[in-house]
Formats: C-alpha cells, structure tokens, sequence
C-alpha cells in the first residue's frame, strides 16, 4: 500500500466525566479519502470521541491532530452533522436558512450571507433531493427530510472531512441509500468521512474502514482486516448472537437490508 | 412634547427594548432567567450606590450588567455540580441575592430614593418630570436611558444576528464553526442585565419580565422566521404599551400593571386564535383529521373485502357498526361525508368503491 496522508491523527486520548472514563488511551490514524464507521455498544464513547476531536469536550490527556494541526488551526477543513435529535426543531426557521448556517463558518464573525451562499446551499439540497422544501419550516420536516437538511448543511461547508453522527438514525430507506451514495461521492472527491454508526449488518457494505470503540480502542483499520467476529465479540461482550451472520468472514451484502425505516 | 405624549413615547420604547432581546431568551428556554436577572439586578444597584454615593452615577447600570452576569454565572455553576436542576437553580440564587439588596436598602440607604416598591412596580407616570439635557434637547431621563439601550440591543442583535440564531439552533456547530456560544450567551446576560436595569425605574422589576417574555412568546405562535418573529414581538410590545397607557388612563390605574396586562390579553387571544398554532385552529384540524381518517378507514375496509365471498355482507352500510365497531349515527355521517367527496357509491345499501377511492387508499396506505 502506497504512503497515504493522515486526516485525523489521535494519540493517547483519555476523557473522563469525574472519575469515569469514557475514552481511555485512544490511538487513531485516519487515512485521507476513506469511508470510516465508528461502531460500538451504547455508551462505548462513540459520539464523545467526535466531539473531542472537534473540540467540544475537552480531553484529560492526550493530542489531536487535523493534518498535522490542531483542531482549531484547521476548523474551516472540517464539516460537522450533530445527531438529529441534538436540535429545536420547533426553532422559527426553514429548510434554505438551516443550510445557509453551514456557510457561517467561512463568512466569520458579523458578515451577513449573500446570494453566493444562498446559491452554494440551493445547490446542496438539490444534491440531497430536498431543493422543493427550500423554504418549508423545518417542524414540517419527517426525520428523514431532517437528517438530509443537515447533510446539505454539511456539504456547504466545503470542507475535507466530514464527521457525521448516527445519519442513518431513524430515517427511511430512500433516505439511507440517498445517504450512502452521498458519502461515497464524497469519498470519490477524495474527503474524509467518519460516521457513528449504528448497524453492523450494513458495516461492509457502506464502509471500506471501520473503528471498533468500547471505552478502549479495540481495532480500527480496514473492514476486510480488522471487521471480524473477534473484534465484535471484544467490544460487544457476549452479547450479539447475529455476529457469524456479520462479520466480514461469511458476509455476504446481496442479502443485506437497511435496517432502519419509518421517520 | 406633552407629558402624556411623552410617558406613551417612554413606554413603547421600554416595550420594544424588552422584547428583542426576550425572543432569544424565549426561544432558549431561558424565561425565568430574566425574572431573576431582573431581581438582582437590584443589589448591583445597592453596591454601586455606596460605592459611589450617587444614585443617577452612570455605574450604577455597570454594577447592575456585573450583578446580572453573576446571577446567570452562580445559576450555572450550581445547575454544574448536578446537584440541583436549573430551576431549581434559579430559585436558590435570586432570592439570596434580591434579599440581600433588600437588607442593604432597609438597613443603610433608607430615605435615599430607593424604595423596595418603586422596584417592584415603577411608576411610568412620574417618569417625565425627571429630566436631562441631550444635546440641547430636553427630555426626560428614562427616555434617554432607554432609548439609548433599545439602540444598543438593536446593535447588539443586529451585528450578531446569524451568529445568535446559530448558537440559538445548533450550539455545537456553532462551536465547530468558532462562533462561542458561552461568549454570545454572556454577551446576551448582560444585555438582559442591562434592558432590566433601565426599564426598572419605568416599570419595575416583575414587570419587566412580562415585557420581555409575552410578546416574543405571542410572536412565536404567529411565526415561522426569526427575523419576523423579532419585528413582530416589538410591535407587539409597542401595542401593547399604548393600549396598557389609555387602559390605566380609563381605569386611573398604574401604567405599567395595565401595560403588562396587555400584554397577557393579546397574548391569550393569540393564544387561542392564531392561524396554525391557536388552539382554536388546532382543535378544528383534530377534527378534521378525525373525519378524514375514519373516511380512509372506510375505503381500506371496502378495498379489502371487495372480492372477498362476503363482499355483500361486509360492504353494506347498516353493517359498518358490526365490523368497524362505529356507532350508528358515526358511521352514517362518515358515509355520507365519503360520497360527498366521491369516494364511494351506495347501491341498495351496499358501498362500492370508486376510482378516487381507491386512489384515497393507495395514499393513505403509502403514508
């Protein structure tokens, strides 16, 4: 394999909440241009090594690294989708004004948005098939129609890693393909994406590189080396049943469903 | 200027220096906050008073913007330890602070124009004959004070506007993005601090909160933008102002109390009549909806048995009650309101489905 540059570079990561930790001594090295799961039970620290790596919590111990600089010299390369569920969705706004929020980040203080932002958001929910709902109220919106609104919001960000928390929660199955084929287009331009995820079944078929996480980094390298049913049981416990149905040994995508639907 | 035009012009400029910077305390989840703000306020008044011995010293306001931020700090930190929730929070920090500025004032600064009622209430009908001179104009203090805020929170708000709606939405993006929510809500606070403090001697301290928090709740069932929901909360405040001024000349009652009332009545009756979000509109679509489910119950009923050997039996409509369990008197109703609206024919007591029916059920069942 050919040198490849690292996007993400995490050394020694320990956060704790009092005395609990919730990341203990975690390593990372992210490739540039892949398609990365985070996956792990409940409580495993999925979402608080996101938001450390952004910046939002701060660690006990440890160093982080953005293409080699900190996270704060490096804001403007990375895109960020929150869990669905993190925002008032009751908030006086529509669907264009929500995207537009992801140009915010380049205008900097002050400077209000103008009809370049306005066009670069339109052209982003074209992408996510939502240019119809523009200027729907957001509390209109299904859980679905939701998450592609914050997708689009990321993708004006422009940036070259794209962080996403659970995207596939509670959406439809249109939606999750939808989903999936934007992050392999992104992926194709050579961005970075990391997503919490919550399916195993869908693991191989969406992602080419997979971290396990239970507190401690159990493994995190390419699916077809470091997926297997080992690893699962290592950060599971013994508590999936469907692992030799899903783990990358006898893994066979054509019979995968997307698990989720409704919203 | 006369003095009635005067004390109308004081009162709608207290109005709308309130509600603009209410609506993001509203749409945060923070009402309460400005009731405590608002009370105390009063003890960085008290301090600032003996540490300056002047009570119209421009520090006073300094002192009260520091005692707001405190408050909103200690609420914080106590609500930290996850000891108490937050508004229990509130409840513990603002009458400790609010009652020591109430010792301090019976103790040490009695027959100093301090009094604990003028706090509490205000008297926007005095407010005139207290006067300055700006810029070669005469006019009274508190429209000077206050307007000179309103200006302020314009600015404020203004400047800030996307970063507040921001950090308002998604303040962890914001915080991804750069944007410190904890700088912009402090920034906020001591606005807040400083609107209460300026506003208190027009309207006192329980007032205030009603203009800071009724009119942007009343916009915010009118509304589906921010933008709009902060004009409308200022005009709402400014009617409310006007008309609160002539109740009080009618009734010869206090201004700001009638003001506040005001407030309280339109908010009611938005309350209860606005377009989508009123509760009378609300009502009217549950009931709608009602009929409209049942009407699609009906044509899935119809469109399962239609090919079935019992077809006959089921479709007919003096057996809806028997397999739908529907009264009687519903059942007709909801019949009658589907072949209004073609959705099935009636031959001889049995249903039949149309074409728009079916369609009916096609989107009802993708649903």
């Amino acid at each position: 394999m050919t040198e490849r540059r690292f996007a993400i570079e995490v050394e020694d990561l320990t956060l704790a909440y009092q005395d609990k930790p919730v990341l203990w001594d975690i390593d990372l090295h992210v490739p540039e241009g892949i398609l990365m799961a985070i996956v792990g039970p409940n409580g495993a620290g999925k979402t608080t090594l996101i938001k450390t790596i952004l910046g939002l919590l701060k660690p006990a111990a440890g160093r982080i690294t953005i293409y080699g600089k900190p996270f704060v010299a490096q804001r403007k390369l990375v895109a960020y989708v929150p869990q669905r569920g993190s925002v008032d969705w009751d908030f006086p706004t529509n669907v264009l004004d929500v995207v537009m929020m992801g140009r915010y980040g380049r205008l900097g203080w002050v400077k209000w948005p103008g009809r370049e932002d306005r066009e670069l958001a339109m052209e982003a929910l074209r992408k996510v098939g939502m240019a119809n709902f523009a200027h729907r109220q957001i509390s209109q919106l299904s859980g679905g129609q939701q998450q592609r609104t914050f997708l689009a919001r990321a993708l004006v960000q422009d940036a070259q890693i794209y962080f996403m928390d659970e995207p596939f929660q509670g959406v439809d199955a249109t939606t999750e393909r939808a989903i999936i084929q934007l992050l392999k287009e992104l992926r194709a331009a050579g961005k970075t994406v990391v997503v919490v995820h919550h399916d195993l079944q869908t693991v191989s078929e969406y992602f080419d590189w997979v971290t396990l996480l239970n507190v401690r980094r159990i493994a995190s390298g390419p699916v077809s080396q470091v997926f297997t049913e080992e690893n699962l049981r290592l950060t599971y416990g013994g508590k999936v049943a469907f692992l030799s149905k899903t783990a990358v040994s006898q893994s066979t995508p054509d019979t995968l469903q997307p698990a989720s639907s409704g919203g | 200027m006369s003095v009635q035009l005067e004390v109308q012009l004081i009162a709608v400029v207290v109005a709308v220096a309130c509600a603009l910077p209410g609506v993001f305390l509203v749409l945060r989840g923070m009402a309460m906050m400005s009731d405590a703000i608002s009370h105390t306020v009063l003890l960085g008044i008290v301090l600032a008073f003996f540490l300056v011995g002047d009570l119209d010293s421009p520090l006073l306001i300094v002192g009260a913007a520091l005692m707001g931020v405190l408050t909103v700090t200690l609420v914080e930190l106590l609500n930290q330890t996850q000891l108490v929730k937050q508004d229990a929070a509130i409840g513990l920090v603002f009458p400790a602070l609010f009652s020591v500025a109430v010792i301090l004032i019976s103790r040490f600064a009695r027959g100093v124009h301090l009094d604990v009622d003028a706090v509490l209430l205000g008297e926007l009908a005095f407010a005139p004959f207290d006067r300055v001179q700006f810029w070669g104009l005469d006019v009274p203090i508190a429209l000077a004070v206050m307007g000179g805020i309103l200006v302020l929170n314009g600015l404020f708000i203004g400047l800030f506007y996307k970063e507040l709606k921001l950090a308002t939405f998604d303040p962890a993006l914001a915080a991804a993005l750069g944007f410190s929510p904890v700088l912009l809500h402090y920034g906020l606070m001591t606005l807040v601090s400083v609107t209460a403090v300026g506003a208190f001697d027009a309207v006192g301290s329980v007032l205030v909160v009603a203009l800071m928090i009724t009119p942007p709740a009343t916009a915010y069932l009118l509304t589906n933008r921010l933008s709009h929901m902060l004009g409308l909360s200022a005009v709402i405040g400014a009617g409310s102002a006007l008309a609160g001024y002539w109740l009080a000349r009618l009734l010869d009652a206090n201004i700001a109390g009638s003001m506040a009332t005001m407030t309280g009545a339109i908010f009611l009756v938005t309350f209860l009549l606005a377009p989508e979000r009123g509760i009378v509109a609300i009502l009217r679509r549950r009931q709608r909806q009602r009929w409209e489910f049942a009407q699609a119950a009906l044509t899935i009923h119809l469109l399962h048995h239609e090919d079935s050997p019992q077809a006959d039996e089921e479709c007919r409509v003096d057996h809806l009650g028997e397999h739908l369990r529907w009264q009687r008197p519903f059942a007709d109703e909801v019949v009658r309101l589907a072949r209004r609206h073609g959705l099935v024919t009636q031959d001889n007591g049995r249903l039949y489905l149309t074409d728009k029916g079916r369609q009916t059920v096609q989107d009802a069942i993708v649903r």
